[in-house]
């Protein structure tokens, strides 16, 4: 597959619970070498979504392929060439790193085991620890670990499902740029992620709620389906200002950032007239560009809860 | 300093309706604790006996006179005597003695009658199989008094002088398999059994719930690996453990116990071989079947116990009533237990056994397949 041609072609996928549907009627396209990062709050779906493209759950409805093989009838040949790394740790803890990586390497049937183990392990930087029981690793550890068990068969995608989760920063930035290396290979990603640090290094993004696919596309698409306006205001006492202001009706969020509030609404109309009243000393208004967070917590407000009662 | 937070009834309350509510979720948790206790009510309250009666008993009769069966009436009516079966020879009667058929052969010599009357006190040959001892114990220790007043009727009146003192019959009874009727012979072949089951079931039981539990069931998953591989693997390695278990059981048997082994060691270990994968496969289906390690290790409980109490390693097998009797026979461990007694104490060969032995294999490849059937594939 060269860059460019579909990861990723699925329609429809529908994964339901009783009556309930979990994962509702979603499509998703992803081209090979691309870092497509995958959002929404959680209990949204996405790592149902995950499991359901590799095979781990039995998808109620949809069709399409993922790396050319039928994504319902195909899932052993799915299997073969996917790496999902899953949200909690699941590598062996009583098993040190080698054993873990070895293991792996046999489930896949790895030709010239040792040596792939032994590249794997170097690559990752862990010679030297080969020994340490995988239970004893730090969290950022584990996670390498994870991604280097991942990739020792070879595969052209990539399901991470929180792959940053409880990692320090410096980890965190390790790790991106292992994936934006990898990814310039032509491995394709998926990730989910709650951080918009994260969602913003991404070539693409989804964000999913409550099972429906409410936005896709880069960043600044995907702020400008949105279409929120937002204002940012600085002055005293921003925390006063930001309960009477979300007491206003056609303020639909304001939120602190720093020194400033930003508030923000989908009708700049509606928006301007509920403002206008605080337009005043001491407060300093201006209109800014609407950020990713902004955005994102806009569809999240937006979108209906089948949770609830 | 901070004080403590006074004790709060509203917080003990809401702790116990939570407690409540999550035992009422957790439905095996809340049949154990109403299983067990039944469970052992039922089996040391009425299937349990020490003493058992209506023993199977074979009859080599060669006496033509009444007195003979006289005797024999009387037996039957101590009710510790089931007389099922009539032999022709005494090879016959050892065959079925072998197999584990009858407790007892009860031989009545030709012209029984006849030497009675002339006070010249025949002998009655009684072989019971000892193995377990407490199984034939009272049978045996009621014997005597019980033919003497059997014959009080007809030794009377006129023929009263005839009734000596010392009894007008010389009883024989030969304790086969175990002469000295040694309770250990029976309990360290059967401990055997017992240990196998607790431990084969509850490893492997806990083999596929723990991969769950700690989430490296989804990584197993999403790694293109059969179930059968899964399940074989799992039950490979502890094949190995149990024949660990079965030579230090049996080298403690022969150097500590001193019991005899009068079979084939290496039958012995074929048959263990059946009875270990048997215990796996069940360990393995629980394993599929529970949620989590703690689930498991109440199944195994749920086995462990009447499998330990109805197979006749605790209590003897013949002593229960027959609906206990029938759950007894489900279990491997019952099977097992004959043959350890029969190939250790015994002697018995491949012929003997061989009943018992395929009872353990269906059992073993029922298990497996429920096993293979219940493992899922996928996380749903």
């Amino acid at each position: 597959m060269k860059n460019g041609e579909r990861a990723i072609d699925v329609h429809g996928m529908t994964k339901r619970y009783g009556d309930r549907a979990v994962v509702d009627h979603v499509d998703l396209t992803v081209r090979v070498g691309e870092i497509y990062g995958f959002l929404g709050p959680n209990g949204s779906g996405k790592t149902t979504f995950l499991r359901m493209l590799c095979g781990l759950l039995r998808a109620d409805d949809g069709n399409g392929q993922v790396l050319g093989h039928d994504v319902i009838s195909e899932s052993e040949a799915i299997k073969r060439e996917v790496g999902y790394m899953t949200q909690r740790f699941s590598f062996w803890e009583d098993l040190s790193i080698e054993e873990n990586l070895d293991f792996v390497a046999r489930m896949y049937g790895m030709k010239k085991r040792r040596e792939v183990v032994r590249q794997s392990i170097a690559r990752l930087g862990l010679a030297g620890r080969e020994a340490q029981l995988a239970g004893q690793l730090s969290g950022g550890w584990k996670q390498r670990l994870a991604l280097a068990a991942c990739l020792i068969h070879r595969p052209r995608l990539l399901l991470l499902d929180e792959p940053t989760a409880g990692v320090d920063p410096k980890a965190r930035r390790d790790f991106w740029e292992q994936i934006h290396q990898l990814a310039a290979d032509g491995l394709t990603f998926l990730i989910t992620t709650h951080y918009m640090d994260e969602a913003e290094r991404c070539h693409r993004l989804a964000y999913i709620s409550y099972g429906k696919l409410l936005a896709d596309g880069t960043v600044d698409e995907v702020i400008a389906q949105v279409g929120l306006t937002t204002w940012a205001v600085s002055g005293p006492d921003l925390s006063r200002l930001a309960d009477q202001l979300r007491h206003q009706p056609g303020v639909q969020q304001a939120v602190a950032f720093g020194n400033a509030l930003h508030v923000s609404s989908d009708d700049a109309a509606e928006l301007e007239r509920a403002i206008a009243p605080f337009q005043r000393a001491p407060y300093d208004w201006r209109q800014i560009p609407s950020g990713l967070e902004d955005a994102f917590i806009s569809l999240m407000q937006g979108s209906t809860d089948n949770f609830a009662p | 300093m901070k004080r403590h937070p006074r004790f709060s009834f509203a917080r003990l309350r809401g702790i116990i309706v939570k407690e409540f509510t999550q035992m009422r979720r957790d439905r095996l948790t809340f049949a154990m604790m109403l299983g067990i206790p039944l469970i052992q009510l039922t089996l040391f309250g009425y299937a349990i006996n020490a003493d058992p009666r209506h023993l199977p008993a074979a009859v080599l009769l060669a006496d033509r006179g009444p007195q003979g069966r006289t005797v024999l009436a009387a037996m039957q009516n101590s009710t510790y005597f089931d007389f099922v079966r009539q032999v022709q020879t005494e090879v016959e009667g050892r065959e079925l003695l072998a197999r584990g058929e009858v407790q007892f052969v009860i031989n009545i010599p030709e012209n029984f009658s006849r030497d009675l009357l002339r006070g010249d006190r025949p002998a009655i040959l009684v072989e019971a199989d000892a193995t377990d001892p407490a199984a034939t114990g009272n049978a045996l220790g009621s014997l005597g008094n019980l033919l003497n007043s059997a014959l009080q009727n007809d030794l009377k009146g006129p023929l009263a002088s005839l009734n000596p003192t010392d009894g007008p019959i010389d009883l024989r009874v030969h304790a086969l398999y175990n002469p000295e009727v040694i309770t250990q012979y029976n309990i360290v072949p059967g401990l055997m059994g017992v240990i196998l089951t607790m431990t084969m079931i509850l490893i492997t039981g806990l083999a596929i719930t723990r991969e769950r539990e700690r989430g490296t069931m989804e990584n197993l998953l999403s790694m293109p690996t059969r179930p059968s591989e899964v399940l074989i693997g799992k039950i490979i390695p502890y094949i190995l453990v149990g024949y660990i278990q079965v030579g230090v059981i049996l080298l403690a048997a022969y150097f500590l116990f001193h019991v005899p082994m009068q079979g084939s060691i290496a039958l012995l270990l074929l048959v263990a071989l059946v009875f270990i994968a048997a215990n796996l496969a069940m360990g393995i289906t629980f394993s599929t079947i529970a949620k989590n390690q703690l689930q498991a290790m109440q199944m195994t409980f749920f086995v462990f116990l009447p499998s330990i109490l109805l197979s006749g390693f605790m209590f003897p097998f013949r002593g229960m009533p027959r609906w206990a009797q029938w759950i007894g026979e489900v279990f491997p461990l019952t099977h097992f237990l004959r043959i350890t007694r029969g190939i250790l104490l015994k002697g018995n060969t491949t012929n003997e056994i061989m009943l018992q032995l395929w009872q353990i294999a269906l059992f073993a490849v029922i298990a497996v397949a429920i096993g293979i059937k219940r493992y899922r594939q996928t996380l749903d």
